[in-house]
């Protein structure tokens, strides 16, 4: 544990750290690799419609010695469509025929309860009509959309609106991901999974915030000195709140495999397993884009900026300047040392309170006085 | 809510990080104690993990007139849900809008569920119709043409016989002579039915017809009002074009209606008045353009027949609530008058502007769980739980030492804040925790912990800096405070979007996920950070003990090369 934490302490003064802007053109390239394949999965294979969109009944019935294979064959016989029977956890089976009526659910329930030999109020039934999913896609599609405009609002305001689109960019990327891996996997899309694809929405951002909310504080004040550009600062920034970022998605991902592999183990399929392997594929590529994608590209976008492009200018002919002198290695040590506390003390010291105290060495070594 | 840069906080947990700590623990055990006196020592069940029926009805518009699925339609039409689900006698179930045009009948289990679908999933219909027999609720104990005065003149002792409509404020009392014209019912079935206007039926009047309506005429004798299941099922039949049988919603007398001349939906308004000069109360109605005309035309036809085919009847779903006499052509507004009480003269209005709901509603999906189903997934729900539970506690405590403990009790306090909102807010929302619920509040054990881990990292560096505890402890608190609160936005806001936009299973989700991120804040506010200020205090913690988490040396934090680079400050100029 020393030894992370120490890892932790290095990463965080940047003595050691990985170089993610340099090779932000790399991790681009995956992310688009992996949208695309994504959008072909999507495009060929489809996505495999729970009976939530396609219309139907779902039937589960307690402990039962029937196997799964005569179940499905007795299913189909009551029901005159293709019965697909899955075994539970508990020894119940899960019975989903698809487009089937109210009246007819009816009818199938007694006909199943007699054949298992299960009483009949023991059998649960969910009869869905075709549109009930839709009507929940639908939703859901208008939610994300009236999500999306709030939180660039909101990121725009909080932070500057090129990390509300970098975020965006991330949020659209992690959704496309989840989904082509359904496309892909062919697990079954059900309402569970749309609820699990809307929960994203909100962890996704989580981390990305916190690592914007530290580069926002990186790199405050950064056109008064002219030892780091944009690119390098978000750099140190990610590399610095790296520790946060796994914790955070490590707790966030050991409920969520909780419940998918203890709640749909114990249970087989069903809502829980539903929302929680969409949470889990989400979480994992939120975690992913927040690091690899939404910080290169908020400093891609950034370097843009001629007040940037000037900065960089500055940094570069500086570092030529030291360079020409002969003392680039030693002077980049030693600041490399100093660039750890210069922006945070900075940062804040204008708004807290407690921060007043230590004035000599929050002001004075301002990256700007020297 | 947005980002809080201000430091006014900065010193609340700083000075008095008892009364925080009082204020929650006060919080906690009122909302216990509430919980108790309410009688609700645990959180209401959803009809998922209680057992019982749920049924998703969304409305549909009628052609053209899409703008009718609004709120108080919707309003509307669950007060009739809800009249005819508890009218199954089922008082526990609920009929709630759900979204913008769905409803949502839950019936806990035990009851007929087939019977409250069909019930519950038919529409509001309302016609008026003519009316060509009337009789009495029971079978007539002679099927035989016989002429029987009782057929017509006395079809019910309560709003139907003495009611008429009138125009305007023309006070008739009850001039108009209640002529009971021996009609036999058998007569009067086939002749209504000949010499109605309907064009189809005037068009083929063949032995067809009069076939269908002896065959009508024997379903007649047969209907027994005054039992209700037989009365539901003539209710059930019967296109609005069509002759139907019906029975007075009260059971008792029964009618062969003629095809519906007037939809309940050309009825503008309806309301209920008690008229000062004649001391009693009346229904007053407004009809549209195209209701005015197809009234007069109607009132114009009846004023002219005899008793009992003078009257129109209102039929509600089925059921004839009102078979008021007129006495002369009526258009656009009409009054009925009789002896109505105030409450049988509002609950006439109500039918009528009900009627007027130009909703009809389509079945989504019909859940019927049962308890032993639904108490197998809470329970798998609640293993998993503890089980996600068990293994973020691990973790932490492998991960932050003694920071854990603070980690632990905060979510003990998180969970049990939770747990008696949930509680309370059973009885006083309406919340019910149903599966996804419970998943929403698993998945946000992770995000509770998630602000605690951004906190403890933002001490930690502040360690690494070379700060010892107390400071640390302060001077990351302001910074980690923003990055909690930012984020903690976009996680509620992401909730709040899915709650408002979102209907049924996703809804409780959200609820969930909304709820334990606000009481997050709450937690880490209020408990965290004045229990961090605390320990600090201890030496345990500020010693930076290796169990603590908090060791500076464990940290990397280099203490000599802080003191040391402040000594050598000055040389840090040469480089620039």
């Amino acid at each position: 544990m020393s030894r992370l934490g120490n890892f932790g302490a290095r990463l965080y003064r940047g003595e050691v750290g990985y170089d993610f802007m340099g090779n932000r053109r790399i991790w681009y390239g995956v992310s688009v690799l992996i949208t695309i394949t994504a959008i072909v999965a999507l495009a060929v294979s489809g996505l495999n419609m729970g009976i939530e969109f396609k219309g139907g009944a779902v039937f589960t019935t307690p402990k039962t010695s029937v196997s799964v294979s005569e179940a499905e064959d007795l299913a189909t016989e009551a029901s005159g469509h293709q019965a697909i029977v899955q075994k539970l956890g508990n020894g119940g089976l899960r019975v989903q025929i698809t487009e089937v009526d109210t009246a007819k659910s009816d009818e199938i329930q007694d006909k199943l309860a007699a054949d298992l030999d299960v009483p009949r109020e023991k059998i649960a039934a969910d009869l869905v009509g075709p549109s009930w999913g839709e009507q929940i896609a639908n939703k859901a599609w208008t939610g994300l959309g009236i999500f999306m405009i709030l939180v660039v609002i909101y990121l725009a305001i909080a932070f500057e609106w090129r990390m509300a689109i970098a975020a965006l960019v991330a949020l659209i990327h992690d959704i496309t991901i989840t989904v082509g891996v359904y496309a892909l996997v062919g697990f079954e899309v059900t309402p569970g999974t749309v609820i699990g694809l809307l929960t994203i929405l909100g962890y996704s951002l989580y981390d990305t915030v916190v690592v914007f909310d530290s580069l926002k504080e990186g790199t405050k004040g950064i056109t008064k000195q002219t030892r780091w550009t944009y690119s390098e600062i978000a750099n140190r920034s990610i590399n610095g709140t790296l520790i946060r970022s796994i914790n955070t998605t490590v707790v966030a991902l050991l409920p969520v495999a909780g419940l998918l592999f203890i709640g749909g183990g114990v249970l087989g399929a069903g809502m829980l397993n539903d929302i929680s392997l969409a949470l889990f594929v989400g979480l994992a590529a939120g975690a992913y884009s927040s690091i690899f994608i939404a910080t290169p590209l908020v400093a891609d976008l950034k370097e843009r900026d001629p007040q940037m492009k000037a900065l960089k200018k500055r940094v570069l002919a500086k570092r030529a300047a030291a360079a020409a002198k002969g003392e680039a290695t030693e002077a980049e040590q030693a600041e490399q040392g100093d660039q750890d506390q210069d922006p945070e003390d900075a940062a804040p010291a204008g708004a807290v309170v407690g921060q007043r105290q230590q004035p000599p060495r929050g002001h004075g070594r301002t990256p700007g006085r020297r | 809510m947005a980002a809080p840069k201000k430091g006014r906080g900065a010193s609340g947990g700083q000075g008095k990080p008892g009364r925080s700590l009082a204020l929650i623990l006060i919080a906690m055990v009122a909302l216990t104690g509430g919980m108790f006196l309410a009688h609700q020592p645990t959180p209401r069940l959803g009809i998922d993990l209680a057992g019982g029926t749920s049924i998703t009805l969304e409305a549909k518009a009628e052609p053209g007139q899409e703008k009718a699925i609004n709120k108080t339609n919707m309003d509307t039409a669950v007060q009739i849900m809800e009249r005819r689900v508890n009218g199954l006698g089922v008082s526990e179930a609920e009929v709630q809008t759900q979204g913008d045009r769905n409803i949502i009948v839950n019936i806990p289990k035990g009851t007929n569920s087939a019977q409250a679908r069909e019930q519950v999933g038919t529409t509001a219909k309302l016609y008026f119709r003519p009316v060509l027999t009337v009789a009495q609720g029971s079978p007539t104990p002679e099927p035989s043409a016989s002429p029987s005065g009782k057929a017509s003149s006395s079809p019910s002792p309560s709003a139907t016989a003495s009611e008429k409509a009138d125009d305007g404020d023309k006070a008739t009392g009850s001039s108009s002579s209640p002529s009971a014209s021996a009609t036999t019912q058998g007569r009067a079935v086939t002749g209504a039915l000949k010499t109605d206007a309907s064009p189809e039926a005037s068009a083929s009047a063949s032995a067809e017809d009069e076939a269908a309506a002896a065959k009508l005429q024997k379903q007649f004798e047969e209907l027994d009002c005054s039992n209700e299941a037989s009365r539901s099922k003539a209710a059930q039949g019967g296109k609005s074009t069509d002759t139907v049988l019906a029975c007075s919603s009260e059971g008792d007398a029964k009618y062969v209606l003629g095809p519906a001349e007037v939809s309940g939906t050309e009825v503008d308004s309806a309301k209920a008045n008690f008229d000062q000069q004649r001391g009693m109360w009346i229904v007053q109605m407004e009809f549209s353009g195209k209701g005015s005309k197809q009234f007069q035309t109607i009132t114009k036809k009846l004023s002219a027949q005899q008793e009992p085919q003078n009257q129109f009847a209102i039929a509600l779903d089925g059921e004839v609530v009102s078979a008021p006499r007129v006495n002369e052509t009526l258009s656009g507004s009409a009054e009925i008058s009789g002896s109505f009480t105030q409450q049988s003269a509002e609950d006439l209005a109500n039918v009528l502007s009900y009627g007027a709901l130009p909703l009809s509603f389509k079945e989504q999906s019909v859940t019927t769980v049962t308890a032993a189903l639904g108490g197998e997934q809470l329970k798998a729900g609640l293993i998993a739980g503890a089980i996600g539970l068990a293994l973020v506690i691990i973790y932490l405590v492998a991960y932050y030492r003694g920071l854990a403990f603070i980690a632990l009790l905060s979510l003990l306090v998180s969970g049990i804040l939770s747990y008696t909102i949930m509680a309370l807010l059973g009885p006083a929302i309406g919340f019910a925790l149903n599966l996804p619920a419970v998943c929403g509040a698993i998945v946000a054990i992770g995000i509770t912990a998630d602000s605690f881990i951004v906190y403890f990292e933002r001490v930690r560096d502040e360690i690494r800096e070379g700060r010892t505890l107390r400071p640390a402890v302060e001077r990351g608190w302001p910074r980690a405070r923003r990055t909690i609160l930012v984020s903690d936005f976009v996680s509620f806001l992401a909730a709040a979007v899915l709650f408002v936009v979102t209907v049924g299973k996703v809804q409780g989700f959200a609820f969930t996920l909304g709820l334990t991120t606000l009481l997050d804040v709450v937690v880490v506010f209020l408990f965290t950070k004045p229990l961090l200020t605390l320990m600090a205090r201890k030496k345990f913690f500020a010693s930076g003990h290796p169990w603590s988490g908090l060791d500076p040396k464990r940290l990397g934090a280099k203490p000599p090369l802080r003191r040391s680079r402040r000594v050598n400050a000055p040389t840090d100029p040469k480089e620039a």
